[in-house]
């Protein structure tokens, strides 16, 4: 892998601003990393991000902390990694370490309830927009079996609430088995 | 001592909190409050409600809240690198496999299949997000005249300035918080 440490500053200046800016929950940030890092930057592929967040997903700890390792890793190796991982984690150190001496003002203040209940929506838009894009790709690869996975996928989570990695490692199992009947047919081809 | 008893913890909450931010909070609780009684029950409730109101990951929310009502600076930087420390040896680990075996065709196909479960993840979390913003509840208890129509509007434009025009992400969740809060400011709805 090629280090390039020229794009430090840049990373180590989004990862702060997405993390300063992420409410509620890792998925949000992914889409955030997603617009900002593949659309915006051009820095990764949209398959890799995906691939990055099936991986982040599967690995114990906070999800934006994981996803910064890997795309941080993969700008600059480790110091890339370290990199990305002190912009993630800053904001919510500093915000929170000043919060936990104002909790009491903080909690009860009706301007900031409100803000964090409007905001939703604003986050709401970003991950559709994210996910419109996203979508209409595994439409395009016109595979029934990757449609019908996404579409039981979002049922299965959004309406029955099944787990993340469970998602994950069944889909892992469909691709693995994917795979081998992917093999199996060339052998016989070539037999 | 107080610190490293700190640190340990919150490795072990980094290590098994498998599957997203909230999963992290029972190992918190389980940590802090039953084996080491450093909070009470009531402190640690205050600490979920900072952790979902600001933005971050909710452990490093979490470690930097309990690290800082317990020790102080040190507290909050011992409590947050224990809890990435785990999520940076592991995902360093699988980032590194990652980029070295991608382009292999088999593990493209195992991929492949990955990649439509994380866009309906994403749309999940999306979705949940929405739900809470327009009507404060869950899928499972919305009632259609329930529905705020500042959020719902605010929504709508953010989603149509995205899908038109180059903005970032950033700037769209920031703005609708402003313009909510002011919105509903001029209503005189904030008391």
């Amino acid at each position: 892998m090629k280090k390039d440490y020229s794009k430090l500053g840049t990373l180590f200046r989004c990862m702060f601003m997405l993390s300063a800016c992420t409410f509620g929950g890792g998925f949000v940030i992914v889409s955030l990393m997603k617009k900002k890092f593949v659309e915006e930057l051009k820095w990764l592929e949209e398959e890799e991000m995906l691939d990055v967040t099936a991986i982040t997903q599967s690995a114990p700890g906070p999800l934006p902390v994981n996803a910064s390792v890997i795309i941080g890793y993969r700008m600059a190796g480790v110091v890339g990694s370290l990199t990305a991982i002190l912009g993630t984690i800053l904001p919510p150190m500093i915000i929170i370490s000043i919060i936990s001496v104002f909790y009491q003002q903080f909690r009860t203040n009706p301007y900031i309830a409100v803000a964090l209940q409007v905001m939703r929506a604003g986050v709401a838009a970003v991950i559709f927009d994210v996910v419109i894009n996203l979508a209409k790709n595994v439409l395009n690869t016109k595979r029934v079996l990757y449609i019908a996975m996404m579409l039981l996928a979002f049922i299965s989570t959004y309406l029955f609430g099944v787990s993340a990695m469970i998602i994950i490692f069944l889909c892992l199992g469909i691709g693995l088995a994917d795979l081998a009947v992917a093999l199996y047919k060339k052998k016989k081809e070539g037999a | 001592m107080l610190l490293m008893k700190l640190f340990f913890a919150f490795i072990q909450v980094g290590m098994f909190s498998v599957g997203g931010g909230y999963a992290a909070i029972p190992l918190i609780q389980e940590q802090i409050v039953n084996i080491h009684g450093l909070m009470t029950m009531e402190e640690f409730s205050d600490l979920i409600t900072v952790a979902e109101m600001t933005p971050g990951p909710v452990s490093i929310n979490s470690a930097t809240f309990v690290g800082m009502r317990l020790a102080g600076i040190p507290g909050v930087l011992l409590c947050s690198i224990g809890c990435i420390i785990p999520s940076f040896c592991i995902c360093l680990t699988l980032a590194y496999f990652y980029y070295k075996y991608r382009t292999v065709g088999g593990v493209q196909t195992v991929l492949g299949a990955l990649r439509p479960a994380v866009v309906a993840l994403i749309g999940s979390a999306g979705a949940s997000i929405l739900m809470l913003g327009l009507f404060q509840t869950d899928i499972r208890h919305i009632a259609l005249g329930d529905i705020r129509l500042v959020e719902l509007s605010i929504f709508v434009i953010s989603l149509f300035i995205l899908r038109k025009f180059k903005v970032s992400a950033v700037s769209i969740i920031l703005g609708s918080g402003v313009a909510g809060t002011l919105i509903y400011a001029l209503m005189g709805a904030i008391s």
